[in-house]
C-alpha cells in the first residue's frame, strides 16, 4: 500500500477545485434572484422559467441535436472505417497520404477548418446551413473517433481475429463476431466524443452555417459578447448537468459491462 | 481464392470511403485555401477574383493563373498589425503551455503516485470538464472575473487589494482562460508516462543516498520527458490558433491570429487576406510538429 503525501494531497486539492470551482459558481448564479453578479438576491429559478419562453434559443437547441447525432453517427462509422484501414490493412497506396490527413485535423485550428469547408461549400455553390454544418462537423470529429478506435484495436488480441478465419470464418463473419465486439466499447466512446465535440463547436459552425441553422453555441455566443447575461446561466448549467450525467452513466454503464473487456488483459503491461 | 477476394472487396471499400472523404472536405478545401490566398477582392459574388471559368477552355485556365498574385503575402508582411498578431499568439501559447506544464506535472505526478484504484476516479474527475463545452467553461470564467464578481469580492473581503482589480479584457484573464481550458491536455499525457515509471529506480537513487528533490530531477522527470513533450505539443498548436478564449476574456487592442482570421474573415469579407493569414499559419505550426517528431524519435533512440 502507497501512502499519499501531504504534497500529492495539495496538488490535488487544488487542481481539482480549479478544475470545479468556476462551474460551481456558473450553477450557484444561475440560481440568483438577481440580475446583477455583484448582487445575491436569493435563491431562485426565475432564469429557468424564462428560458421555455425563449422559443428561438429552444430551436438553437433542437438544431444543436439533431446536428450532434447526424454528425456523430457518421463520423463514427467513418472513423472507425480509417481505423480499420490504418490498422488491419498493412501498405495501401497512399497509405502516408491517409495518415496525415487523419491527425492533421487534430491539430488544425478551428479558424482554419471553417474558413476552408467554407470557402470550398462556396466554390462548388452548396446553399449553406444544417447540411453543410453536419459534413464539416463530420470531417473534424471522425479523426478523434479514428485515434480512440485505433488504440482499442492495436491493443487487442489479434490471435482471435486469426482463430475466427483459421475455423472458416470470413472476413466480413469474423469482423462483425470477433472484431465488433471487441472494439464496441471504443465505438461508443468515440461515438460520445463526437457528439461532444459537435454540441461544443462555435467556430466551424460559424463559418459552414446558413440561414436558419443557428446552433445553440452561435446562439449563446451572441448573447454572452457582450457580457453575462442571468438566461445564459440558465442554459449553461442546464448543459453541465446533462453532460455530467452523460458522461457519469456512460463511465458506469461502462465499467458494468465493458468491465469484461477491460479486464480481458490483466495487467500485462505492468 | 473466392475469400481472398470477398477480403480484399471489404478492405479496398473500408479504405476507400473515409480516403475520399477526407480527400473531398479536408485536402481540397485546404489546396482552396491556398488558391485563395492568392487573389484578391473584390464587390462582387462571390467576393474575390479570379474565378476559375472553366466554361472558357484552356484560355480560362491560362488567365484565371496569370491573374494570381502574391500580393495577399507582401501584405501582411508590411502591415505590422499582422506580425504582432502571430507574435502575441506565440508569446500567449509559449508563457500559457510553460505554466500549464507548472501547474499540470504536480497534478499528474499525485495522481500516478495514489493508490490504483483511486487513480481511475482522478483520471475521469481530470477530464469531466473537459466533456463540457469550451464556451460554457470560458463564460464561467466571464461570470467569475467581472468587476463585482465573485473573485473581486474575495480579493476585497479578505483585504489582498484594496481597490477591485479589472479582469476581463486584460491579457491575465486570457491566461486563465487557457490554463483551465487546456488543463487536462496537459496533465492526461504526463500522467500516462509517470503511471509507467518504475518507481524502485527512485528506492535505488535513494539507497545511493540521493536526496527527493534531486532524485526527482536526476530520475523522475528525465523518464517524464516524452510525456511533458506530448504535453505541451497537444497545448502549445491549439493555443495559437484559440478564438473563443482570447474573444470573450482578452482585450480587443491586440488580437491573437485566430481573431484575426476571423475578423477578416466576417468584419472586413477579406476572404483572400483571411486565407493568407491561415496559410502562414499552418505553415507556422508545422515547425513545432516536425521538432516534435524530431525528439520524439530520438527519445524513442535513446529508450
Amino acid at each position: 500500500m502507497r501512502k499519499v503525501s501531504a504534497f500529492n494531497i495539495v496538488a490535488l486539492t487544488l487542481g481539482i477545485a480549479f478544475l470545479y470551482l468556476p462551474i460551481a459558481v456558473l450553477v450557484v448564479y444561475s440560481f440568483n434572484a438577481s440580475r446583477l453578479v455583484a448582487v445575491w438576491g436569493g435563491w431562485s429559478t426565475r432564469w429557468y422559467a424564462a428560458l421555455v419562453d425563449d422559443a428561438p434559443l429552444i430551436d438553437s437547441a433542437l438544431i444543436s441535436i439533431r446536428l450532434a447525432l447526424v454528425a456523430a453517427s457518421a463520423a463514427t462509422l467513418l472513423g472507425t472505417l480509417a481505423a480499420l484501414a490504418l490498422t488491419r490493412f498493412g501498405r495501401f497506396h497512399g497509405r502516408l497520404l491517409f495518415a496525415g490527413m487523419i491527425y492533421a485535423p487534430l491539430v488544425m485550428p478551428e479558424v482554419i477548418t471553417g474558413l476552408s469547408l467554407l470557402l470550398l461549400f462556396v466554390a462548388v455553390a452548396a446553399d449553406r446551413g444544417f447540411w453543410t454544418v453536419a459534413i464539416a462537423h463530420t470531417t473534424m470529429a471522425m479523426c478523434f473517433v479514428t485515434v480512440i478506435v485505433q488504440s482499442r484495436l492495436v491493443d487487442f488480441d489479434r490471435s482471435l481475429e486469426e482463430a475466427a478465419m483459421d475455423l472458416g470464418a470470413s472476413p466480413f463473419h469474423t469482423f462483425v463476431a470477433v472484431t465488433l465486439p471487441l472494439i464496441l466499447p471504443a465505438i461508443a466512446a468515440g461515438w460520445m466524443l463526437a457528439f461532444a465535440l459537435s454540441l461544443d463547436d462555435l467556430v466551424i459552425a460559424s463559418f459552414t452555417t446558413g440561414p436558419g441553422a443557428t446552433t445553440l453555441p452561435i446562439r449563446i455566443y451572441s448573447e454572452v459578447r457582450l457580457g453575462v447575461k442571468p438566461e445564459m446561466n440558465a442554459v449553461c448549467s442546464i448543459m453541465v448537468a446533462v453532460v455530467g450525467v452523460a458522461v457519469i452513466a456512460a463511465s458506469l454503464l461502462a465499467k458494468l459491462t465493458g468491465g469484461a473487456g477491460a479486464s480481458r488483459r490483466p495487467n500485462v503491461d505492468r | 481464392m473466392k475469400r481472398q477476394r470477398e477480403e480484399s472487396f471489404w478492405r479496398t471499400l473500408a479504405v476507400r470511403i473515409p480516403y475520399a472523404w477526407l480527400l473531398a472536405f479536408f485536402l481540397v478545401p485546404f489546396l482552396i485555401v491556398l488558391k485563395m490566398s492568392l487573389s484578391q477582392t473584390t464587390i462582387a459574388q462571390p467576393p474575390y477574383t479570379p474565378v476559375l471559368d472553366l466554361a472558357a477552355g484552356w484560355q480560362g485556365i491560362e488567365a484565371f493563373f496569370a491573374a494570381l498574385s502574391f500580393d495577399n503575402y507582401v501584405l501582411l508582411g508590411s502591415d505590422p498589425l499582422y506580425l504582432l498578431s502571430y507574435l502575441k499568439s506565440v508569446e500567449i501559447a509559449a508563457f500559457s503551455t510553460l505554466i500549464l506544464l507548472v501547474i499540470g506535472y504536480p497534478i499528474a505526478y499525485a495522481i500516478a503516485r495514489t493508490p490504483r484504484r483511486w487513480q481511475a476516479v482522478l483520471v475521469v474527475l481530470t477530464v469531466l470538464p473537459f466533456w463540457t463545452s469550451l464556451l460554457i467553461r470560458i463564460y464561467a470564467w466571464m461570470n467569475i472575473l467581472e468587476r463585482d464578481g465573485p473573485l473581486n469580492q474575495v480579493l476585497v473581503a479578505l483585504r489582498i487589494v484594496s481597490e477591485p482589480p479589472v479582469w476581463l479584457a486584460t491579457d491575465t484573464a486570457t491566461y486563465i482562460g487557457i490554463v483551465y481550458s487546456y488543463l487536462p491536455f496537459m496533465v492526461l499525457p504526463l500522467y500516462a508516462t509517470l503511471e509507467k515509471m518504475d518507481e524502485t529506480l527512485l528506492e535505488a537513487a535513494a539507497d545511493l543516498g540521493c536526496r527527493r528533490w534531486r532524485a526527482f530531477w536526476r530520475v523522475t522527470f528525465p523518464l517524464s520527458a516524452s510525456g511533458v513533450l506530448a504535453g505541451t505539443l497537444l497545448c502549445f498548436i491549439p493555443i495559437v490558433g484559440e478564438f473563443v478564449i482570447p474573444d470573450l476574456l482578452g482585450g480587443s487592442q491586440s488580437p491573437m491570429i485566430g481573431q484575426t482570421i476571423w475578423t477578416e474573415f466576417f468584419g472586413n469579407k477579406d476572404w483572400p487576406a483571411a486565407s493568407a493569414v491561415a496559410v502562414v499559419l499552418v505553415c507556422l505550426l508545422v515547425t513545432p510538429i516536425l521538432v516534435y517528431q524530431h525528439q520524439a524519435m530520438r527519445l524513442a533512440r535513446r529508450d
